[in-house]
C-alpha cells in the first residue's frame, strides 16, 4: 500500500535557494548590514538574546537577518548555536544594585534615593507614527544634566526595614543551583529552576498569562517596586587566576513586583514579591516574569491554586517557543503512513456506525 | 613553574584532536574488546599517562566531576585537568561523571562509583583504568552486543576480583559503570553489556 | 608575612583592575593601540583563542538564592612568553584577535619594567575612554530623571 517516499532533494534545495533568494529580496535595495541590525532595532535583538538565552548581540542581529525578522525562527537559530559551544563555568551572580543605570522607575515610592529616571523609554510617547522616521532623520544629541552620584539601592532593600516586605528568595541550604540545561525538569520545581525557565520564556506567553492574573484568574494585587536596567558587570572563577576574572558588561533588566498578601495560616499578613530579570532591555518581559514568578508561588503561600498561571506544570512546560514551535510545526511534516491507518481507522468506524452497532460498542472501536 | 607545568601539554588543536580520540573511544566501547590506536596527543603530568590524558581532555569539560585514584590525585594533575578540561576533581566516588586510576589493582570496589537509576542509567561514572598491556594479564572471553562471537584481551593490572566484580556490575544492568582501559598506545572498552565469558587461567 | 600577603593581594588586584580594561576595550581600539604601542613580543599559544559560554547567574529577589539567567559568549585564551610569563584573558563576545592581544598584554604586564609602557601606550588610553563613555551615558539618563513639584497642601 505505501512505498517509501523519496525524490524530495531536489526539491528541498531549490527551496532552499527560493528562500535565499526571498530573503535577499529586491537587489537594488541595499543589503542590511549586522551593525546596522544590532544598533537600529536594538530591542529586537535583545529579546532574540533573551529568548535564545545567549547574549551575543552579533549572533542575534544575524539570527534575525538570516530568519528574515521571524522571531521564534532566530531564537531557534541561537539555540541551536549555543549547543555546540564548550562552558567555561558559571558567573558570581550579577549585582543589579551596581548597575549602570540606563533607566530606573518605581511605582510604589515617589523620591526613592537616586530618583527616577525614565531612560530611553516608550512610555509617554504619543504612539503616533511618525514619519519623518521614514528617511535618515538625525536624531540631535540627548540632553546631559549632573550625574547624582549618590548610590541607588534596590527598592526592596528599602522597604525591608519594616518587616512588612518579605526578604529576598531563598532555597533550601546547600542545594546546588538548578540548570534546566542540565537537568530534565521534574515537577515540583524549586523557584531557582523556574526563575531560569522563565528568563528564557516567551514573551507573548507570559504576558498573556501576567495579565490573566490582573484580570482575577489568580489575584495577587501587583505593584511595581521597581524596575531597573542598565550594564552588569560579570565576573568569572577560573582555577588559572585567583580572582574573579572580568569578562566585561551585559545589559540587563530587572523587575521587583511587589504583591498584596492578607497572609495565611502559614504566614502574616505583609507585601509579597515577584522577581524577573532578563537579558537586554525588556521591561514588558520582565514585568511578565515577575507576575508569573509570584503567581507561581501560590503553593509557598497556601493560596488555592485555581487559575492557570499558578499552574507550574502548565506554564513552565509551555513557556518555551523553542519547544512549542518544534512541536506545533512538525504536524505540517510528511505523516502519510500515520494518516493512513487514520483513515483505515474511521472508515471501520463509519462502516460499523452505520451498521448500527450501540453506542458502547462504537465507544470500543474508537478506542 | 608548577603553573608552567600545569597549563603545557594540552592537546595542540583541540577540536581535531578530541575529536580523533572521541572516535577511537566511540569505536572501541560499540566493539568491546577489540583494541584501537590512538596517538597519545597530550602530556599531562605524572602519572597520568598521555594517552588517558587525552582520554579525559576529549570526554571531561566544566560539567564532569572527576574522580582521580590516589596516585593521580597530586596537585599539579587536578590543576592540568582544572586547565585544559575545566573539569573539578571530586573525592566522591558516587558524584564523578568519570573516574581514573593509575593503578587499577589498588582501585576500590567498582559498585562504590555512580551506577545511575533506572531511569537515568546514563548517570553513571565512566572509569578509566590506565593498564600496562593488553596481552600480560588474565585473559579474559568477552561477549556481548558489539562482539560477534566472542573477543578477548588480557589487560594487566586490573582491580582485584575483577571477574567477580564484573559478573555483578553486569547484573546491576541497566545500571552499571563502563570501562575504558588505556595502555600507553591503545584503548579498548568494556561496557557494562559486556560479559565475561571464561577466563582462562585464574581469575 | 603579613605585608608579603597584603602585597600579592594589591597585585591581584591591580591586576583584575587591568583585565577588566581590556574585556571593555571595544576589539579595533585594542588593536590599534596595540599595534601602534609596536611591542617586539613573540607569545606562544597555550590554549585558545576559543570561544566558549559562561552562564550567567543573578539571584533571586536581586540579593536572594543565586539562579541562572541564561548564557554568554565568552573568547579566551592564554600565551607563553619566551620568558616564561603566562597570560590568561577573558572577555565577552566571539573575537579571537582581542583575546591572543589581551593575554599577551597580561603577560607582559607581569614584567614591572613594562608596565608603565603598557599604561601609557595602551591601558591608560583605553582606561580613559571607557570612563568617558560611561560618564556621558550617566550624564544623557541623568538629564531624563524626574524632578517631583510636590503641590502643598494645608495638612503639611
Amino acid at each position: 500500500m505505501y512505498v517509501a517516499v523519496k525524490g524530495g532533494e531536489a526539491a528541498i534545495e531549490n527551496a532552499h535557494s527560493l528562500l535565499a533568494d526571498r530573503r535577499r529580496g529586491d537587489r537594488s535595495v541595499p543589503a542590511l548590514r549586522l551593525d546596522q541590525i544590532v544598533e537600529q532595532l536594538a530591542l529586537g535583538v535583545d529579546r532574540i538574546m533573551a529568548e535564545g538565552s545567549l547574549y551575543d548581540r552579533e549572533l542575534a542581529g544575524l539570527a534575525l537577518k538570516q530568519s528574515r525578522g521571524d522571531m521564534t525562527e532566530a531564537i531557534f537559530l541561537v539555540r541551536a548555536y549555543r549547543t555546540t559551544l564548550p562552558r567555561f563555568g558559571y558567573t558570581r551572580p550579577l549585582d543589579t544594585a551596581a548597575l549602570a543605570i540606563e533607566r530606573r522607575v518605581s511605582a510604589t515610592y515617589k523620591d526613592l534615593p537616586g530618583g527616577q529616571l525614565l531612560g530611553p523609554t516608550f512610555d509617554y510617547t504619543h504612539r503616533l507614527l511618525d514619519p519623518a522616521l521614514a528617511g535618515d532623520e538625525l536624531a540631535k544629541a540627548p540632553a546631559q544634566r549632573q550625574v547624582d552620584p549618590a548610590p541607588m539601592p534596590r527598592v526592596s532593600d528599602l522597604l525591608d526595614d519594616e518587616g512588612l516586605i518579605e526578604a529576598d528568595g531563598a532555597v533550601p541550604a546547600g542545594k546546588p543551583v538548578a540548570d534546566i540545561t542540565r537537568e530534565p525538569l521534574e515537577f515540583p520545581l524549586e523557584r531557582d529552576a523556574r526563575l531560569q525557565a522563565l528568563a528564557r520564556g516567551d514573551e507573548g506567553f507570559l504576558l498573556a498569562l501576567a495579565y490573566s492574573t490582573q484580570r482575577g484568574y489568580a489575584r495577587t494585587h501587583p505593584f511595581v517596586g521597581e524596575i531597573r536596567i542598565g550594564e552588569a558587570e560579570l565576573g568569572l572563577d577560573v582555577p588559572e587566576l585567583d580572582f574573579p576574572v572580568p569578562l566585561g558588561t551585559i545589559r540587563v533588566t530587572e523587575c521587583q513586583m511587589v504583591n498584596q498578601f492578607k497572609g495565611s495560616s502559614k504566614v502574616p499578613p505583609q507585601f509579597t514579591r515577584g522577581y524577573g530579570l532578563v537579558f537586554g532591555q525588556s521591561e514588558r518581559k520582565a514585568m511578565a516574569m515577575a507576575l508569573c514568578d509570584r503567581a507561581l508561588r501560590a503553593a509557598e503561600f497556601g493560596e488555592d491554586i485555581v487559575a492557570p498561571a499558578q499552574d507550574e506544570e502548565f506554564v513552565i512546560s509551555h513557556s518555551d517557543n523553542v519547544q512549542a514551535t518544534g512541536f506545533v510545526e512538525h504536524l505540517k511534516l510528511p505523516h502519510y503512513v500515520d494518516f493512513q491507518a487514520e483513515l483505515d481507522l474511521v472508515r471501520r468506524m463509519r462502516a460499523e456506525f452505520e451498521a448500527g452497532l450501540g453506542e458502547d460498542e462504537r465507544r470500543e472501536a474508537a478506542e | 613553574m608548577q603553573a608552567s607545568t600545569a597549563i603545557q601539554g594540552g592537546f595542540r588543536s583541540s577540536v581535531f584532536d578530541s575529536q580523533s580520540v572521541f572516535r577511537a573511544v566511540m569505536d572501541a566501547m560499540a566493539r568491546p574488546g577489540s583494541r584501537r590506536r590512538v596517538a597519545a596527543l597530550t602530556a599531562p603530568p605524572p602519572p597520568m599517562s598521555p594517552l588517558a590524558g587525552a582520554v579525559a581532555l576529549a570526554l571531561c569539560d566544566h560539567d564532569t566531576p572527576v574522580w582521580l585514584d590516589r596516585q593521580l590525585s597530586t596537585p599539579l594533575v587536578r590543576e592540568w585537568l582544572g586547565f585544559h578540561s575545566g573539569a573539578a576533581v571530586t573525592p566522591i566516588t558516587t558524584e564523578a561523571h568519570f573516574a581514573f586510576a593509575a593503578a587499577p589493582d589498588e582501585l576500590v570496589a567498582l559498585e562504590s562509583f555512580a551506577q545511575g537509576s533506572q531511569e537515568y542509567p546514563d548517570r553513571s561514572t565512566t572509569i578509566v583504568l590506565q593498564v600496562d598491556s593488553f596481552d600480560a594479564g588474565t585473559p579474559l572471553t568477552l561477549a556481548g552486543p558489539g562482539i560477534e562471537r566472542t573477543a578477548t584481551i588480557a589487560p594487566s593490572p586490573m582491580p582485584r576480583h575483577f571477574i567477580a566484580q564484573w559478573r555483578q556490575n553486569h547484573a546491576r544492568f541497566p545500571r552499571g559503570v563502563d570501562l575504558i582501559l588505556v595502555s600507553r598506545d591503545e584503548i579498548a572498552c568494556l561496557p557494562r553489556t559486556t560479559r565475561i565469558e571464561a577466563a582462562q587461567t585464574g581469575g | 608575612m603579613r605585608s608579603a600577603g597584603a602585597g600579592a593581594k594589591a597585585e591581584s588586584e591591580m591586576r583584575r583592575q587591568m583585565i577588566a580594561v581590556l574585556a571593555h576595550a571595544p576589539s579595533s581600539r585594542l588593536a590599534r593601540l596595540w599595534s601602534d604601542a609596536g611591542f617586539a613580543v613573540v607569545a606562544e599559544p597555550v590554549r585558545g583563542p576559543e570561544t566558549g559560554l559562561v552562564t550567567v547567574r543573578g539571584r533571586i529577589g536581586g540579593g536572594g538564592a543565586a539562579f541562572n539567567v541564561g548564557e554568554a559568549t565568552v573568547t579566551r585564551a592564554t600565551v607563553r612568553l619566551a620568558s616564561g610569563e603566562v597570560g590568561h584573558s577573558y572577555a565577552l563576545g566571539r573575537d579571537a584577535d582581542k583575546a591572543r592581544i589581551a593575554a599577551t598584554i597580561d603577560a607582559l604586564w607581569q614584567k614591572p619594567e613594562l608596565r608603565a609602557r603598557l599604561e601609557d601606550l595602551i591601558l591608560g588610553p583605553l582606561r580613559l575612554e571607557h570612563a568617558g563613555q560611561a560618564g556621558r551615558r550617566a550624564a544623557e539618563v541623568a538629564a531624563t530623571k524626574v524632578d517631583f513639584f510636590t503641590m502643598v497642601r494645608g495638612e503639611d
